[in-house]
């Protein structure tokens, strides 16, 4: 019963989802100071998923219905749990199971993979060509990802992770040594990569492939698509908070510390993405598996010797 | 006003629905879509797929090839989806009513909402007739 409030309402489904929004609002309201323009007003988002909720669903003719229909949900519903997985590890860093992280970590991967396998079933030419850019975009960002991951995971010589947030309560923040800030900057590229966002919005670049894997999603499934990569939006960047930046976030006061941390990321992100532009699939690939794993296993060698 | 078309008034998705235009127009609605004007103080986006479109812009004169394209595009689009017809030629085929390609007007292949007239109309304008066609939803 407590865990279904603690998946649903509190740092879960409810409250994520609410913060994702917040968290949109911020991304769009910053893009729009970095142009120079006011930006939306902040129930924006909000607005948005009503619309999309109140709009036509259409069936594509040739697509493969329960696929287009389930695979959205499997997706929210993933990321909804990795999301409150790793808010209780910050609330309750004590509670948790072995091996959470990496939980978190695949969990983290089904969004993109309910993404490739619902839009492959819409069977649309344009959404395949989105769906095989997202694999290959899947394929590059998860070993780097994981490898920064790793160098936290030796440094604080646990696999949960609540006991990553406790080495850092006691041992200084995760970022603070040469191969954390590395691992801490692959990270950030890899999450961005995660959040779909410009550098790496191959798979939806609307310019282009018009909108791609999301093409033939309409009305309330584009919703669910929507707050998707809201929850997304909360769980990467808190995802990299609480492996290089973690606090325990028991009192009022370190859970506003906790906020402000995971907005700063999400600051950083949002930056990224409006001084950037849209890479080609094959140079994010040259891009992850060269310049980025390299730095990523210098830091993981550098974490080995103690770094 | 129920919550469904309040919160439609408050996020228009626009679509692009070139028929073959003379492309002054489409400048114009880029014109809107920049910074200086910024549309999106009231929730409005450029989408890249007609099914999350709101409101599909159309310019220029629908000929044999672009009216069956326009009718197929407002029929994959998702309802309610409002039609603008922008420029003075989708209003109405201005001068090239005699053309051998001319078969009819916008409003005879899809509904139309609102005509933007002026050739083309200025960024101001086009605003001024979506605050028009969103008043109008709300009544």
């Amino acid at each position: 019963m407590k865990d279904l409030f603690y998946y649903l309402i509190f740092p879960g489904f409810l409250f994520t989802g609410a913060l994702g929004i917040f968290a949109s609002w911020f991304d769009r309201k910053i893009t729009a100071r970095v142009q120079w323009r006011k930006g939306p007003p902040l129930l924006q988002p909000l607005y948005d998923l009503i619309k999309l909720l109140g709009k036509e669903l259409i069936l594509p003719a040739n697509s493969s219905l329960w696929t287009f229909l389930v695979f959205p949900i499997v997706g929210l519903a993933a990321s909804a749990l990795a999301s409150s997985i790793i808010w209780l590890a910050f609330l309750f860093p004590e509670k948790g199971f072995v091996g959470d992280v990496f939980v978190v970590i695949y969990l983290m991967g089904l969004p993109a993979i309910s993404l490739i396998v619902a839009s492959f079933a819409s069977a649309n030419p344009l959404a395949s060509q989105g769906a095989s850019r997202e694999i290959k975009l899947l394929l590059s960002y998860e070993l780097p990802f994981i490898l920064a991951a790793l160098v936290v995971l030796i440094k604080a010589q646990s696999i949960k992770l609540g006991g990553l947030i406790f080495y850092q309560a006691v041992n200084g923040l995760g970022i603070g040594s040469f191969s954390g800030a590395i691992a801490f900057i692959v990270a950030l590229l890899c999450s961005q990569a995660k959040l779909g966002l410009v550098p790496f919005d191959m798979a939806e670049a609307e310019t282009e492939i018009m909108a791609g894997a999301y093409i033939e999603f309409s009305g309330p499934l584009l919703a669910v698509f929507r707050l998707t990569k809201f929850m997304m939006l909360v769980a990467a960047p808190l995802f990299l908070v609480g492996l290089f930046l973690g606090n325990v976030a028991a009192g009022p006061g370190a859970f506003l510390l906790l906020i402000l941390k995971y907005l700063a990321v999400v600051l950083l992100t949002v930056l990224i993405r409006n001084t950037n532009p849209r890479l080609r699939i094959d140079q994010a690939m040259k891009f992850f598996w060269g310049p980025v794993t390299l730095l990523a296993a210098v830091a993981v060698t550098l974490a080995l010797f103690g770094k | 006003m129920n919550l469904k078309l309040k919160a439609l008034t408050k996020s228009i998705w626009v679509f692009h629905a070139a028929c073959s235009p003379c492309n002054n127009c489409d400048i114009e609605i880029l014109d809107v879509l920049t910074p200086r004007y910024d549309v999106e103080r009231f929730g409005i986006q450029l989408v890249g797929s007609v099914r999350h479109a709101d409101v599909l812009l159309v310019t220029g004169v629908p000929n044999r090839k672009t009216a069956e394209r326009l009718k197929a595009l407002y029929a994959q689009a998702a309802k309610p989806c409002l039609v603008v017809a922008i420029g003075q030629c989708a209003g109405g085929g201005c001068m090239f009513t005699p053309s051998y390609n001319y078969i009819k007007p916008v409003d005879e292949i899809v509904p139309v909402a609102a005509y933007v007239p002026g050739c083309p109309p200025k960024p101001e304008a086009i605003i001024m007739g979506v605050v028009k066609l969103l008043k109008s939803l709300g009544k």
